[in-house]
C-alpha cells in the first residue's frame, strides 16, 4: 500500500497539523469495515444480504431519498467544485488519498445520481463526470463513507454549508436497504433495540457495576455518593454513553456527574432500560432506527416519572439528544419545562458553578497540564447552553475551575474549526484501525505543539467515541495511553464533597 | 431572419431560465428537511439566520475562513458580475434608470475584473493537483463559457465597437414585442450567443448553487431544537399510534 511521503523537514521543527499531503490516488481504497451478516441486518429492517436487484434497489431507494431529504437534493446540485472543502479533511490530511477529500467523497454519490436524475447526466455524462451505479462504484462507496466520520469540519469551510456527513449517511441508507450493511453499527443498533445499551449489558451487570462503584468511591472520599438504578420517581433521569459504566478513562466522568449530583442534593437515577445516551441509527443514516432508539429514552423517563433528563458526555449522542431528541421521541411536555430539554452534564455543572454551589480544590489536578480536545459533533452539531458557541465556553469554563494549567491547542484546530479524533461515525471497529490511525495524525501533532510549548500533559474529551479512539491511538503517536481524560473526571478530581447529608434534598425543580 | 432566430433564442432562453429555475426553487422549498442540521454555532433567532446568509450572499464568509485564494478569485468574479449585469440594465430600460446610469464608469472596469476572477479560478483547475482532480469537463466549460461572455463583451468595448443604439432598439422591441433589427456584427452576434446559452444551462448546472444557497439546511435553519420541536410531514405519518 502506498505510504504518504515525509517532507522533509529541519531536525526538531513539528509538523504542521493541517499540512496538506501530496495525492496518493486509491491508498486507502482497501480499507473497508467487515459486513454486516444477515442476523444483523435484519432486525434493523434491512435485506440479509445483497439482493439480486441491486442497482435499481439502489436508484430506487436514492429517489426516495431525494424527496425526503433536502439536504441531499440541494447538496447534490449545489456544489461548483471550487475545492475549498478539498484540505478539511482529517482522513485526506492523514493518508492523501483524494477520494477522502471531502467534495470527493460526495462525488462518490454524485455521478450516479447525475447519471439517472439530471439532464446532463442522462445524455451527455462524460461531460459531467457522470457514472452507472457499478460493482466497483458500490466497492468505492463502502470504502469511502465508511471513511468519514461524520464530524462537519467540511460543512463549516463550503460557501454552501455542504455537509458530507448527509451525503455519508446517505450512502449508507442506501447501502443497508440494498443489503451491504457494515457490521460493527448494525450490530450495535441490535443490542441497543433487544437490551437497552450499545454494549449488551443487562440490567445484573449494570446494577453490580453500579454497587461497585458506590463502595469505591465511598472507600475513596469517605462519602455516600449514590449510583441509583431504575429508581422510580429520581428527580432527573441520567442517560450516558455505556462506555461510561465500565471502560477507562470514562468510568472516571460518570463517577464525576453522581459527585456533582450528590452536591447539588437532586435525586437521579439511570435506567437500565433506555441506558444508552449514544444514537448510533445516526451514523446510518436511519431515520426510523434512530427514533425507535429515542424512544426508548422517552418510555425510560415516562415509567420512571423522572422530571429531567440529563446526558453524560458524548458526542454524537449530544448531537442526536441535542438535535434530534424533541424532533424524534418529543414532545416532552411531561417534564419539567424550566429545565433544558434535554441537558447536558456539563450544562448542569457549569449552572450550578455559576450559582456558586460547587467547589472545587485545584490543587487535586495540580499534577496535570491540560489541554482540550472539542468533540466535532458538540462543536458542530449542536451546542451547550444557551448562547451560541456556548459549546466552547463552557467545558474550558468547568475545566479552568477544576485545573490551574490549562492550554488550548492551535486556533485552526479547536472549536468550530477541530479536528476529528478519527475513530467517529461508525469506525471504532478494529478493522479500521489504519483509517484511525491516519485520521487521528492532524489531532496527534495539533497535541504535540502544546505539549512542546506549554508542557502539556493531558487532553481532556467530552465523547466516548474520542476517548476510546485516543486511548488507543495515542500510543501510536508516542504519547501516553492515560493521557486522555473526561471532562467531568477533571470534576471528579477536584469537587469539594462538603454537602451535609439530608439538609438539602432541595432538588431545584422540587414542587410539582 | 437573423433578428427572427435571436428574438426567438431569447424568448425560448428567459422562458427555460425562469421556468426552469422556479421549477428547481419549488422543488427545494417542497422537499423536507426532517431534522436540525445548522451547522454550528448558529444564530438562534430567524433575523441571526438572515444575517447569516446574507454574510454568505455577500461576503463568501465560509469561502473566507476556508481559502483566501479561491475567496479572493470567486469574489472578485461575483462582485464584478453583479455590476457588470446592472449595467446591462440600460439597454433595457428607457429611460435608463438613474442609479444605472451613475454605476457605468464602474461596470467598465468590472468587466475586466470579471474575467480576472474569472482567470485565477481557471488557473486554479491546471495548477492545484487537489483541484484538477474534482474537476469535470464541465466545470472547465463552464469558466470558458463565462470567460467566453466577459471577452466578448470587452472586444466589444474596446475593439470592434457595435451599434448600441440598435442593440437597445432591438432589446426593447423584443420586450414589446415590436421587433428591430439586431446588428449583426459577428462578435456581438457570438456574445448574445453564449449568453443565452448560459441562460439555457442555468437551471440543470451546478449554478443552482445560487437558489442552493438558500435553502441549504446547514446555513438557513435556526439553531432551537430544544426550544421548538421540528417534525416534517412524513415523519409525522410515523407517529400514528405512538405513546
Ligand atoms: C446568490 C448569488 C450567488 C452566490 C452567493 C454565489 C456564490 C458563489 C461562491 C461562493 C462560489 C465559490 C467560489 C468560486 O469558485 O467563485 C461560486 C462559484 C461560481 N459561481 Fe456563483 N454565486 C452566485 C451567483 C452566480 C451566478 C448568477 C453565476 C452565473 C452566471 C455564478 C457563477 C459561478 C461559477 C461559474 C462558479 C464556479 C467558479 C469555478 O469554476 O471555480 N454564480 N459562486
Ligand atoms: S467547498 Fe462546497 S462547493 Fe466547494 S467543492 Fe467543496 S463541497 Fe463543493
Ligand atoms: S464530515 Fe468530516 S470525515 Fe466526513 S468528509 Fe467531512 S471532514 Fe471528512
Ligand atoms: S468521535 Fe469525537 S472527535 Fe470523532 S467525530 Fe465523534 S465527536 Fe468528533
Amino acid at each position: 500500500m502506498a505510504q504518504v511521503k515525509e517532507p522533509d523537514r529541519s531536525e526538531g521543527e513539528l509538523p504542521d497539523p493541517l499540512e496538506i499531503p501530496d495525492l496518493v490516488p486509491g491508498c486507502m481504497a482497501a480499507s473497508k469495515p467487515y459486513v454486516a451478516a444477515p442476523e444483523f441486518q435484519k432486525p434493523l429492517g434491512f435485506p440479509g444480504e445483497l439482493v439480486e436487484n441491486w442497482q435499481e434497489k439502489a436508484i430506487e431507494k436514492m429517489a426516495e431519498l431525494r424527496g425526503k431529504y433536502r439536504s441531499f437534493r440541494v447538496f447534490l446540485d449545489a456544489c461548483v467544485k471550487c475545492g475549498a472543502c478539498t484540505d478539511k479533511c482529517h482522513y485526506f490530511l492523514g493518508t492523501g488519498d483524494p477520494k477522502n477529500m471531502p467534495v470527493a467523497r460526495q462525488d462518490l454519490l454524485r455521478q450516479v445520481y447525475r447519471r439517472h436524475f439530471t439532464l446532463a447526466g442522462k445524455y451527455l455524462p462524460w461531460l459531467v463526470g457522470a457514472r452507472d451505479l457499478t460493482e466497483e462504484v458500490l466497492d468505492d462507496w463502502y470504502s469511502y463513507f465508511h471513511q468519514c466520520s461524520q464530524c462537519r469540519r467540511c460543512s463549516v469551510y463550503c460557501p454552501y454549508g455542504i455537509d458530507t456527513a448527509e451525503i455519508s449517511m446517505a450512502g449508507r441508507e442506501i447501502m443497508d436497504s440494498i443489503g451491504k450493511g457494515q457490521k460493527y453499527s448494525n450490530e450495535i443498533i441490535g443490542k441497543v433495540l433487544s437490551i437497552g445499551n450499545n454494549l449488551g449489558l443487562p440490567k445484573k451487570a449494570l446494577k453490580a457495576t453500579l454497587e461497585g462503584l458506590e463502595e469505591e468511591v465511598l472507600e475513596e472520599t469517605g462519602v455516600p455518593v449514590k449510583f441509583p438504578l431504575d429508581e422510580k420517581g429520581a428527580d432527573i433521569l441520567l442517560v450516558a454513553p455505556s462506555a461510561d459504566y465500565f471502560a477507562e478513562p470514562h468510568v472516571a466522568g460518570l463517577i464525576g456527574y453522581a459527585k456533582v449530583f450528590h452536591q447539588a442534593g437532586v435525586t437521579w437515577t439511570i435506567s437500565s432500560y433506555g441506558t444508552e445516551a449514544a444514537n448510533f441509527g445516526m451514523f446510518i443514516g436511519s431515520y426510523e432506527n434512530m427514533r425507535e432508539i429515542a424512544l426508548r429514552i422517552r418510555k425510560a423517563a415516562l415509567d420512571l416519572g423522572v422530571k429531567r433528563l440529563v446526558f453524560g458526555e458524548c458526542g454524537h449522542a449530544w448531537r442526536a439528544a441535542y438535535s434530534f431528541l424533541n424532533t424524534l421521541a418529543g414532545p416532552f411536555d411531561f417534564l419539567d419545562q424550566r429545565y433544558p430539554i434535554p441537558q447536558h452534564i456539563c450544562e448542569f455543572t457549569y449552572d450550578l458553578m455559576q450559582a456558586g454551589k460547587l467547589k472545587f480544590d485545584k490543587s487535586k489536578n495540580e499534577h496535570i497540564r491540560l489541554t482540550f480536545h472539542d468533540s466535532c459533533n458538540i462543536a458542530r452539531g449542536s451546542r451547550l447552553g444557551n448562547m451560541p458557541g456556548g459549546q466552547f465556553e463552557i467545558p474550558r469554563a468547568i475545566l479552568k475551575a477544576t485545573c490551574n494549567h490549562f492550554h488550548d491547542m492551535p486556533a485552526d484546530t479547536i472549536k468550530e474549526g477541530t479536528l476529528c479524533c478519527g475513530g467517529g461515525g461508525g469506525l471504532l471497529t478494529d478493522e479500521l484501525i489504519e483509517i484511525r490511525k491516519k485520521g487521528a495524525q492532524p489531532r496527534m501533532r495539533a497535541l504535540q505543539q502544546v505539549a512542546e510549548e506549554h508542557g502539556v500533559t493531558h487532553m481532556a474529551a467530552m465523547c466516548a467515541i474520542c476517548k476510546a479512539q485516543f486511548s488507543k491511538v495515542l500510543p501510536m503517536y508516542g504519547f501516553d495511553m492515560e493521557a486522555i481524560v473526561s471532562v467531568h473526571q477533571m470534576v471528579s478530581n477536584a469537587i469539594v464533597l462538603d454537602r451535609v447529608e439530608g439538609a438539602s434534598q432541595e432538588s431545584e425543580g422540587g414542587e410539582e | 431572419m437573423l433578428t427572427v432566430a435571436y428574438a426567438l433564442l431569447f424568448y425560448a432562453a428567459a422562458a427555460v431560465l425562469t421556468g426552469g429555475l422556479g421549477f428547481r426553487i419549488w422543488e427545494y422549498a417542497r422537499t423536507p428537511a426532517p431534522l436540525k442540521i445548522p451547522t454550528t454555532p448558529a444564530p438562534t433567532t430567524r433575523s441571526g439566520v438572515a444575517f447569516r446568509l446574507f454574510r454568505e450572499v455577500v461576503l463568501f464568509e465560509s469561502l473566507f475562513k476556508a481559502n483566501k485564494w479561491i475567496w479572493l478569485f470567486g469574489w472578485v468574479f461575483h462582485a464584478a458580475l453583479l455590476l457588470v449585469l446592472l449595467r446591462h440594465l440600460r439597454y433595457f430600460t428607457h429611460p435608463i434608470w438613474e442609479w444605472v446610469a451613475l454605476i457605468q464608469p464602474f461596470g467598465v472596469y468590472a468587466g475586466f475584473a470579471m474575467v480576472a476572477g474569472l482567470l485565477g479560478l481557471w488557473a486554479r483547475r491546471f495548477l492545484v493537483p487537489r483541484i484538477r482532480y474534482i474537476s469535470a469537463p464541465s466545470d472547465h466549460l463552464m469558466l470558458a463559457l463565462l470567460i467566453g461572455i466577459g471577452g466578448s463583451g470587452l472586444l466589444m468595448k474596446y475593439v470592434a465597437r457595435t451599434d448600441i443604439v440598435a442593440l437597445k432598439s432591438f432589446f426593447l422591441g423584443i420586450m414589446t414585442f415590436n421587433w428591430q433589427p439586431i446588428p449583426a456584427d459577428p462578435v456581438l452576434l457570438i456574445h448574445l450567443g453564449l449568453v443565452a446559452a448560459l441562460m439555457i444551462i442555468f437551471p440543470f448546472s451546478k449554478l443552482l448553487h445560487a437558489p442552493g444557497l438558500f435553502f441549504s439546511p446547514t446555513r438557513n435553519q435556526v439553531d432551537n431544537p430544544r426550544e421548538r420541536r421540528h417534525l416534517a410531514n412524513w415523519a409525522r405519518e410515523l407517529e400514528a399510534g405512538r405513546s
